[in-house]
């Protein structure tokens, strides 16, 4: 090699994660809109439902985790679409480390820009559902590990729809079905909670969920960014 | 044959509607998607026959232009 | 193998062929279907159970089974399409993704219009409705994800990638809504399992499955050949047969 200085994959991932998290604390309502879509959602259900105690606490952990899915969602667009419009994803695409590392960063810089934010804030929405004082613990569990599920196969859809002009809906038609067994597990585990029975199994299902689109949905990702950016 | 007379074959044995209904819908539904297959097939050729016609047009001028051209 | 193979990955060969098979994959549907409804409609006995409604069986079953089997051939097509770069792959799955949502659709229906008399109810959270309808949803995602695209070549492979990973994500879907399902409701459903079949109900419905799975064929040729000549539009053979059939 001639004397320029390669990075190596890690340097690389390091890279494209800190710059990702540079521009989204630059654009700080990347962060705080989808956040406070997660809120507004989820006050929305006990005016619609009635703000009984008893059944509120009974459906909420599906409301949390639907708003969940939606926020991250709506939050999705931003993943590849500044970068796709500016050109510089395709500049990504030519640097000589995988496509795998660079996607892998995104994802994960995209999870921490919005995904935690949800994490904190879900127990305080959980005490306004009057959640199960036992299920919090579950919540918090299966956010953790069951939100960056949500971003990995998030990306493939927003990788996939990054190129057409009216992406936004066709991005749901797309993702939302895939998201379903997180969702049954996720809001599986914090009722086993509630009843004060061990919730292990449904965390390892989410957790086997986990580990399967960290190792494979980057590679989906990165052969549909080959195509859109075609 | 397990039915007797055509207004017992119609009842089917209380659940006619039902049958019915599943039958005359699949019916439908299998008979728009032939149709609509057949329609988009019909319709790619035709766009392809105007594209060709478009091009060929297009040559024609090019040529009588040149012979225009080369005239003058 | 290969070299026997090879010469179908060219789009005026592989047309022709297909050409010649759709006429007999229409036939035999036609001839199928029409020995196996009118047996299962007249002939085929009533379930001792269910009574005549059984008789929406001989299609609800067929275009459940057709349904998933079709998702499969559509992701193994989008598959070696990725892999080996085939555009005829990527126009095969293209063209089957329409056929299955359809028999989803009918699936589904079919399955209401048996739930209501036998469950009392339309719709019925049952895991292989849910899973079913969520089927329907993928399906439908793949078709608009391929309609969202201009340019056919790059529409085929993007609805490729995500009937991929749809497949990967099936087995899933299908275990958690099972798992769901007994979760939430218990065994109230089991009695409607899998009735036991006799002779005389089996036949017809091999008939029917069969003319069904004709169909499909049928179908997936011409839509197969009209993907082909959309995504070859540009080429001499193309124009010269599109010539001849438009005069």
């Amino acid at each position: 090699m001639m004397s320029i200085n390669i990075p190596s994959y890690r340097q690389a991932f390091m890279l494209m994660l800190k710059r990702d998290l540079t521009i989204a604390l630059r654009h700080k309502d990347d962060i705080f809109n989808p956040l406070l879509f997660f809120i507004i959602v989820v006050t929305l259900f006990p005016l619609g439902i009635g703000p009984e105690a008893s059944t509120l606490s009974r459906i909420a952990p599906g409301i949390i985790w639907v708003a969940a899915l939606l926020a991250t969602l709506l939050s999705l667009d931003r993943l590849f679409k500044a970068d796709f419009a500016d050109g510089s994803l395709e500049q990504m695409m030519l640097i000589p480390q995988p496509l795998f590392i660079i996607v892998l960063a995104k994802i994960i810089a995209h999870w921490l820009i919005t995904g935690l934010p949800l994490i904190f804030i879900a127990p305080v929405l959980a005490v306004l559902l009057h959640l199960n004082e036992n299920s919090y613990g579950a919540l918090m569990i299966t956010l953790l590990i069951g939100t960056p599920v949500l971003s990995f196969i998030g990306a493939i859809g927003v990788a996939l729809t990054v190129g057409i002009k009216k992406g936004g809906v066709l991005l749901s038609l797309i993702v939302l079905p895939l998201y379903i067994p997180v969702l049954i597990f996720a809001t599986s585990a914090i009722d086993t909670a509630a009843m004060n029975l061990p919730y292990s199994g449904q965390v390892a299902i989410i957790g086997a969920l986990f580990f399967t689109s960290f190792t494979l949905a980057p590679f989906a990702v990165s052969a549909a960014l080959k195509v859109s950016t075609n | 044959m397990q039915f007797s007379s055509f207004a017992e074959f119609i009842d089917m044995g209380g659940y006619g509607f039902y049958v019915w209904l599943s039958f005359g819908m699949a019916t439908l539904l299998l008979v728009l998607l032939v149709m609509n297959s057949l329609v988009s097939n019909k319709q790619v050729k035709q766009r392809i026959a105007k594209q060709q016609a478009r091009q060929e047009k297009l040559k024609r001028a090019a040529k009588q232009q040149a012979q225009l051209s080369q005239s003058s | 193998m290969w070299k026997w193979l090879h010469p179908y990955a060219n789009p005026e060969i592989t047309y022709h062929f297909t050409g010649k098979l759709t006429p007999w994959f229409t036939w035999l549907s036609i001839i199928l279907l029409a020995i196996g409804l009118t047996w299962a409609l007249l002939f085929a006995p009533a379930d001792y159970q269910q009574g005549e409604s059984f008789r929406i069986f001989y299609i609800h079953v067929p275009a459940a089974i057709l349904s998933m089997s079709i998702y499969v051939g559509m992701a193994i097509a989008a598959f070696s399409g990725l892999v080996w770069q085939l555009k005829l792959a990527d126009a095969s799955a293209a063209a089957l993704a329409p056929v299955g949502a359809v028999f989803t659709a009918i699936a589904l229906i079919t399955g209401a219009a048996w739930g209501k008399p036998m469950w009392g109810t339309w719709w019925i959270w049952d895991a292989r409705l849910t899973s079913e309808l969520i089927l329907l949803f993928l399906y439908l995602g793949v078709i608009a994800l391929h309609n969202a695209f201009e340019d056919k070549a790059l529409a085929g492979k993007a609805a490729g990638i995500l009937a991929i990973v749809g497949v990967i994500n099936i087995p899933i879907i299908k275990y958690s809504v099972e798992w769901w399902n007994t979760l939430h409701q218990g065994a109230t459903v089991s009695k409607f399992g899998k009735p036991a079949m006799s002779a005389d109900m089996y036949w017809p419905f091999l008939f029917c499955f069969f003319g069904f799975a004709f169909f499909v064929a049928a179908v997936t040729c011409l839509r197969f050949k009209t993907e082909i000549l959309s995504r070859n539009s540009m080429r001499p053979w193309v124009k010269a047969l599109v010539k001849e059939e438009i005069k």
